[in-house]
C-alpha cells in the first residue's frame, strides 16, 4: 500500500494523530477533506450499490455500517488480523486497510456470498466445517476469503505455502492446525494431519 | 445410539453454518433503532491526578448528545473482586473502590474517564479531541520489586506499600517446609518470570445500552462469557438496580479466554449514557482500547524451591511470588494468584510439603485476571521448570525423574498438601503414551538430522494436572468465594416432542449448541436436530454462572443431565397412567416408555404431547407440561491431567527457535465429541507456544504499554506453528459427576509453555551451552543468542 494511503487511514482511525503539531498547517485541511461527503457506486456480491460516504469511510465500514454486511469484521486497527478480507476485483483485499472511495466502480466479494448457488455451503466452507477449521468464528470470514483467494490463484497449494498465506490472518482459537487442514482439503489434496 | 450422533461422536457443528456464511451476529453486527455511539476518553499517562475535564466545546459539537465524566458515576457502586483473600496474619486483602469511570486519579494508561456519546462514530471521536482535560502526571508505579519497596509511591493513596494481599498456603506447614528444607540433601532453585499476556480475543469487546423508558428496564447487549454473571455485577454491586429490570444478553461471542468474564466499566456507562439520553447506546472497542483495557493475564514473579534426596524423590517444594493485579481487582484477580495457582502446586507429584506465599501487588497498569488457565499454567510452568532443572542437577533424565515422582493410580482418591483431593488419574498412563506417540525413541536420530542442516534440537517434557470443573460451593465459600459456582439447565420439552435447553454455560467457540445437543440426544433418544441449545440471554436461561475454567460439560452438562432425569421420571408417570401399569414397572430405553413384561410402549413424542395436551393424563396427581430445571452443585473440582513433549530446533546463527514437533496425551475423563476437544487442545497449545516463544504486554517504566498493537505484539501465527499430535485415548472417567467429564479448554495453555522451554534448555545443554540454567519467557531470538554468547 502506498504512503499516502496509509497515512490517510491513520488518521481516520485515530483522530487525535490530527492534533499532533507535527501535522501542520495542513491538518485542518485535511480533515475537511476526509469529512467531505460523495457517492460512490460499487459492485457488492453482484448488486449494484451505492452510498454516501465520508473521504475517511473505510470499506469496511461501508460494507458493515452502509450495507449490513456485518460478515466482514474488524478485528484490529492496524491491518494486521485479516477478519476484515474481501475480495476486491477477485483479490484478496483487507477492507479496513481500503477508503470506499478507492473502490468505486470495483467488483467486491464478501463471505456472504460464498456460497453455491443452491444455498449450500461453497467447497472452502464445506472444508472448514467437516475439518473443525473454526470456533468462536470471528476470524472465519477473513481465514475462507483468504483462503479461497490462494486457492484460486494456486490451485494445489502444499501445506507450506498455505501456512505462509495464512500469515495476514490471525485466529486466536484454533492453533491454525484444523484451518491448514481444511484448506488443503479444500484444495482436493489429501490431508496429512489429523 | 441415536442416527446423528451422541455421546462420543465427532458430529459437526451446527453453529458453523452461520459463522461460515456471514450470518453470525456478534455485539457489533447488532443495530438498535435509534442507535447512538460512543467513545471512551483514555488516560495516555499510567498515573495522574484530575484536576479538571472541561467538556464545554466538545459538547457542542456536532451531533453530541451527551458527555459523561468519572464525576457522574462517584455515587454508583464499586466494581468487586468475587474472592475475599485473606492474607497471612489474618487481616483482609485490600480491595480499593473499582469505578465505572476514573475519578480524582487515573491509574493506568487506557484507565477511562469520559465518555462521548455522538449520533455517529466520528463525530463522537471528533467531540473527544475537543476535551479538555487537566491532568497532572504523576510517578509510575510499574515494576513490582520497586511498588512494594517504596512505601511512598502508591496506586491507591492508602495502601501502603501497594500490596494487596500476603498470602500463605498453607500456612501451618510452612514450619515443617522450611525443616524440610533444612534437612535435604539437596535443593534446586530457579527465579523466574511468567510474562504478562494480553489475552487478544479476536473480537474486540463491544456493548450495547439500552435503556426502555417505557418500562423503567435496561437490556445490555454485550461480550461476555457469562450473562448472568454480569447482570448480578452490574444490577446488585455498581448500579443499584434490582436484577429483574436489567436483561443482559451475550449473543454470538468472538473468543474470551477468560477476558470476557469480568463486568467492565465502559458496560454500566453505556447503560447510564442510553437512559440519560433515552436512547440505545453502542460502544466497540477497536484493537488499541483491547490492549490498553481489557484484563491481561499472568504476570508473576516467582523464587522456587525442590528439596529432593540423593535418588531424585521430592522431599518438599516451596514458593514466593509477586503476582501483579495491575491498577484496579479485576473480578477473578484474587483468586488467580491463590486460589487457582497455590492449590496445584503439588501437580501430579507425590511432594508430601508444599509451601506458597504470593503477593499480590498494584501498580499502574491495567488489571491483570484470569488468562486462559488462569493461575494453573503459572503453577504448572514453575513446577515443571525446577523439576527439569532438578534433574540436570542430579544427572537424572528428567522423563525419568518423573515417573519417579507422579502419583501412582493405587493412591487415588489422593489428598494433596495442598488442599485438594484429586478423585482419579493414571498420570503414568499418559506419560506412557507420551512416549509412544511422540517416538522418543527416535529423537537422537532426528537431532541428528537436525544437526546436519546446522540446528540444535532439544526435547522437552512437562506433565501437568489441573483443577476444572469450578467449582464446589461450600468449599469456594470458606475459601472466601462472594458467589456460588453451580450452574443450570432447563429442559423443556415442547409439545411435539422437540427439545429446547436453556443453559447457565455460555459458549463462544467451544461447539456448546453441538455439543449439549449430543448429550441430549443420547439420554433422551431423540434426533440432535430435534434439540435447540439457548444461551447467552439472562431472560431465557435460568441463573448459571457461565462458561470458564473448562467447566461447562462438566457443571453445567451435569445439570442437564439432572433436568434431564427429571423429565424422565416425570415421563415414566405419565406413560404409566397411559399404559395402564404400575410406575415401577416403566423403562425408558432409547427414547421409548414400555411397561416390563409387556409389548406395550409410547414414544418420547407421545408422552410429550400427552403432558401438553392431557386429556388422557392423571391430572389429579401430575401437573401437565413436560419442562424440568436443575442447578447443579459440584461434590469437587475435576483433575484432567497429561504429559507434553515438544521438540525445538534451535538456530545457533540467530537464537530463533522452531516448534519441530509438539505431542499431547491427555486424560480428559469422559470425551463427548473428539474433534471438538482436539480442537480446544490445539487452540489451548497454540497460546501456550505463543507465551513460551513469542508474546509479552511489556510496559515502560512511565507506564506506557510499549506492545500495544499487531506490529509489536506477537501473536502466533500460521506459520509460527507445526501440526499438533494429539491424543485422549487415556480415560480415568471423573468419579463424581454423571457425564465422567474433566475438561479440556484450558489443558493446552498449561501443558505447552514448559514443555516448549524445556526443549530450547535441552537443545542447548546439549549444544554445550551446560551453564545456561533458565532463560524467562518469551524465548525471543535475541534472548536465546543472547544467552548462548554468555
Ligand atoms: S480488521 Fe482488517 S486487518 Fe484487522
Ligand atoms: S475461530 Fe476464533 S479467532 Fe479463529
Amino acid at each position: 500500500m502506498n504512503d499516502a494511503l496509509q497515512q490517510q487511514i491513520l488518521i481516520a482511525e485515530h483522530p487525535q494523530k490530527k492534533n499532533d503539531p507535527s501535522n501542520g498547517s495542513g491538518a485542518v485541511d485535511e480533515r475537511d477533506r476526509e469529512k467531505r461527503m460523495a457517492k460512490v457506486t460499487m459492485t457488492v456480491n453482484g448488486k449494484s450499490v451505492s452510498g454516501e460516504v465520508e473521504g475517511r469511510t473505510l470499506l469496511s465500514s461501508f460494507l458493515r455500517e452502509g450495507l449490513g454486511l456485518t460478515g466482514t469484521h474488524v478485528g484490529c486497527d492496524t491491518s494486521q488480523c485479516g477478519a476484515c478480507v474481501v475480495h476486491v476485483d477477485g483479490v484478496a483485499a483487507k477492507a479496513c486497510s481500503v477508503l470506499a472511495m478507492d473502490v468505486a466502480g470495483s467488483t467486491v466479494t464478501t463471505i456472504e456470498a460464498m456460497h453455491n448457488p443452491d444455498g449450500s455451503l461453497g467447497v472452502v466452507q464445506q472444508a472448514f466445517q467437516d475439518h473443525h477449521g473454526l470456533q468462536c468464528g470471528f476470524c472465519t470470514p477473513g481465514m475462507v476469503m483468504t483462503a479461497a483467494a490462494l486457492l484460486a490463484e494456486t490451485p494445489k497449494p502444499t501445506e507450506h505455502e498455505v501456512r505462509h498465506a495464512l500469515e495476514g490472518n490471525i485466529c486466536r482459537c484454533t492453533g491454525y492446525h484444523n484451518i491448514v487442514k481444511a484448506v488443503m482439503a479444500a484444495s482436493g489434496q489429501p490431508v496429512s494431519a489429523e | 445410539m441415536p442416527k446423528d450422533g451422541g455421546i462420543g461422536a465427532s458430529t459437526k457443528r451446527r453453529e458453523d453454518v452461520r459463522f461460515l456464511t456471514g450470518k453470525g451476529r456478534y455485539t457489533a453486527d447488532i443495530t438498535l433503532r435509534g442507535q447512538t455511539y460512543a467513545w471512551f476518553l483514555r488516560s495516555e499517562v499510567a498515573h495522574g491526578k484530575i484536576n479538571s475535564i472541561n467538556t464545554t466545546a466538545a459538547k457542542a459539537m456536532p451531533g453530541v448528545l451527551a458527555i459523561m465524566t468519572g464525576e457522574d458515576f462517584a455515587k454508583m457502586g464499586g466494581n468487586p473482586a468475587g474472592w475475599l483473600i485473606q492474607s497471612r496474619g489474618g487481616e483482609t486483602m485490600k480491595e480499593p473502590k473499582r469505578p465505572v469511570l476514573a475519578h480524582g486519579k487515573v491509574r493506568h494508561v487506557g484507565d477511562a474517564y469520559a465518555i462521548v456519546v455522538a449520533e455517529t462514530l466520528e463525530q463522537a471521536r471528533d467531540a473527544a479531541t475537543a476535551i479538555e482535560a487537566d491532568i497532572t502526571e504523576l510517578p509510575a508505579v510499574v515494576d513490582m520489586a520497586k511498588a512494594v519497596a517504596n512505601p511512598a509511591n502508591r496506586v491507591h493513596d492508602e495502601i501502603e506499600n501497594n500490596v494487596c494481599f500476603d498470602w500463605g498456603w498453607i500456612e501451618d506447614n510452612r514450619a515443617a517446609v522450611d525443616a524440610a528444607f533444612k534437612a535435604a540433601p539437596h535443593v534446586t532453585t530457579l527465579e523466574l518470570v511468567n510474562n504478562r499476556l494480553a489475552p487478544n480475543a479476536m473480537e474486540p469487546r463491544a456493548s450495547i445500552g439500552d435503556y426502555d423508558s417505557g418500562t423503567g428496564d435496561y437490556k445490555l447487549y454485550t461480550t461476555s462469557q457469562n450473562p448472568h454473571l454480569s447482570r448480578l455485577l452490574i444490577a446488585a454491586f455498581v448500579m443499584g438496580i434490582p436484577e429483574n429490570k436489567l436483561t443482559v444478553i451475550a449473543p454470538d461471542v468472538g473468543g474470551g479466554f477468560g477476558s470476557k468474564i469480568y463486568h467492565y466499566g465502559e458496560e454500566a456507562a453505556v447503560l447510564a449514557a442510553s437512559k440519560a439520553i433515552n436512547r440505545p447506546v453502542k460502544w466497540v472497542a477497536d484493537r488499541s482500547e483491547s490492549f490498553l483495557s481489557d484484563a491481561h493475564g499472568r504476570d508473576h514473579v516467582t523464587k522456587i524451591e525442590l528439596a529432593l534426596d540423593k535418588n531424585g524423590t521430592f522431599l518438599a517444594l516451596r514458593t514466593e511470588t509477586l503476582a501483579n493485579v495491575g491498577a484496579y481487582l479485576s473480578n477473578f484477580a484474587t483468586v488467580t494468584p491463590t486460589f487457582l495457582h497455590g492449590t496445584l502446586m503439588a501437580g501430579p507429584y507425590k511432594t508430601p510439603l508444599v509451601y506458597v506465599n504470593v503477593k499480590a501487588v498494584f501498580t499502574n497498569t491495567a488489571p491483570v485476571d484470569a488468562y486462559r488457565g488462569a493461575g494453573r499454567p503459572e503453577a504448572t510452568y514453575s513446577i515443571e521448570r525446577v523439576v527439569d532443572k532438578a534433574a540436570r542437577e542430579l544427572g537424572l533424565d528428567p522423563w525419568e525423574l518423573r515417573r519417579r515422582n507422579l502419583i501412582t493410580k493405587d493412591m487415588f482418591p489422593y489428598t494433596t498438601p495442598v488442599g485438594l483431593a484429586y478423585d482419579t488419574g493414571n498420570y503414568q498412563a499418559t506419560l506412557d503414551k507420551l512416549i509412544e506417540i511422540s517416538d522418543k525413541k527416535g529423537f537422537e536420530k532426528r537431532a541428528a538430522e537436525s544437526a546436519k542442516k546446522g540446528k540444535l534440537r532439544g526435547l522437552g517434557l512437562s506433565t501437568w494436572i489441573e483443577a476444572c470443573g469450578i467449582a464446589p460451593s461450600n468449599l469456594v465459600g470458606q475459601l472466601g468465594a462472594r458467589v456460588g459456582l453451580y450452574d443450570a439447565a432447563t429442559v423443556r420439552v415442547n409439545a411435539t416432542g422437540n427439545i429446547s435447553v436453556m443453559v447457565g454455560a455460555h459458549s463462544h467457540g467451544q461447539g456448546h449448541e453441538t455439543v449439549f445437543a449430543q448429550i441430549v440426544s443420547d439420554k433422551l433418544g431423540v434426533p440432535a436436530s430435534s434439540v435447540e441449545i439457548v444461551h447467552g440471554d439472562t431472560s431465557k436461561i435460568p441463573f448459571g454462572m457461565g462458561t470458564y475454567g473448562s467447566r461447562s460439560l462438566a457443571v453445567c452438562g451435569s445439570a442437564m443431565i439432572k433436568a434431564m432425569d427429571k423429565i424422565i421420571a416425570k415421563g415414566k408417570k405419565i406413560a404409566a397412567h397411559m399404559l395402564e401399569a404400575p410406575e415401577a414397572d416403566i423403562d425408558f430405553d432409547d427414547g421409548a416408555f414400555m411397561a416390563k413384561g409387556t409389548n406395550k410402549k409410547l414414544t418420547f413424542g407421545e408422552v410429550a404431547f400427552s403432558a401438553y395436551v392431557p386429556h388422557n393424563y392423571p391430572l389429579a396427581t401430575l401437573e401437565p407440561g413436560l419442562e424440568e430445571t436443575a442447578f447443579y452443585d459440584p461434590a469437587n473440582f475435576t483433575y484432567p491431567a497429561g504429559a507434553y513433549a515438544c521438540e525445538v530446533e534451535v538456530d545457533p546463527g540467530t537464537g530463533r527457535v522452531e516448534i519441530a514437533s509438539f505431542t499431547c496425551a491427555d486424560d480428559f475423563g469422559t470425551v463427548m465429541n473428539p474433534m471438538i476437544v482436539r480442537g480446544q487442545v490445539h487452540g489451548g497449545v497454540a497460546q501456550g507456544i505463543g507465551q513460551a516463544l513469542l508474546e509479552q504486554a511489556v510496559y515502560d517504566n512511565n507506564g506506557q504499554l510499549l506492545s500495544g498493537s499487531y506490529m509489536d505484539y506477537a501473536m502466533p501465527r500460521a506459520d509460527d506453528l507445526p501440526n499438533f499430535t494429539v491424543d485422549h485415548s487415556c480415560v480415568t472417567p471423573c468419579t463424581h459427576n454423571p457425564l465422567g467429564a474433566k475438561g479440556c479448554g484450558e489443558a493446552g495453555a498449561i501443558g505447552s509453555p514448559p514443555a516448549v522451554v524445556n526443549a530450547v534448555i535441552d537443545a542447548l545443554h546439549r549444544a554445550g551451552h551446560t551453564h545456561i540454567a533458565h532463560i524467562d519467557m518469551p524465548l525471543t531470538p535475541s534472548r536465546v543468542w543472547s544467552a548462548m554468547q554468555k
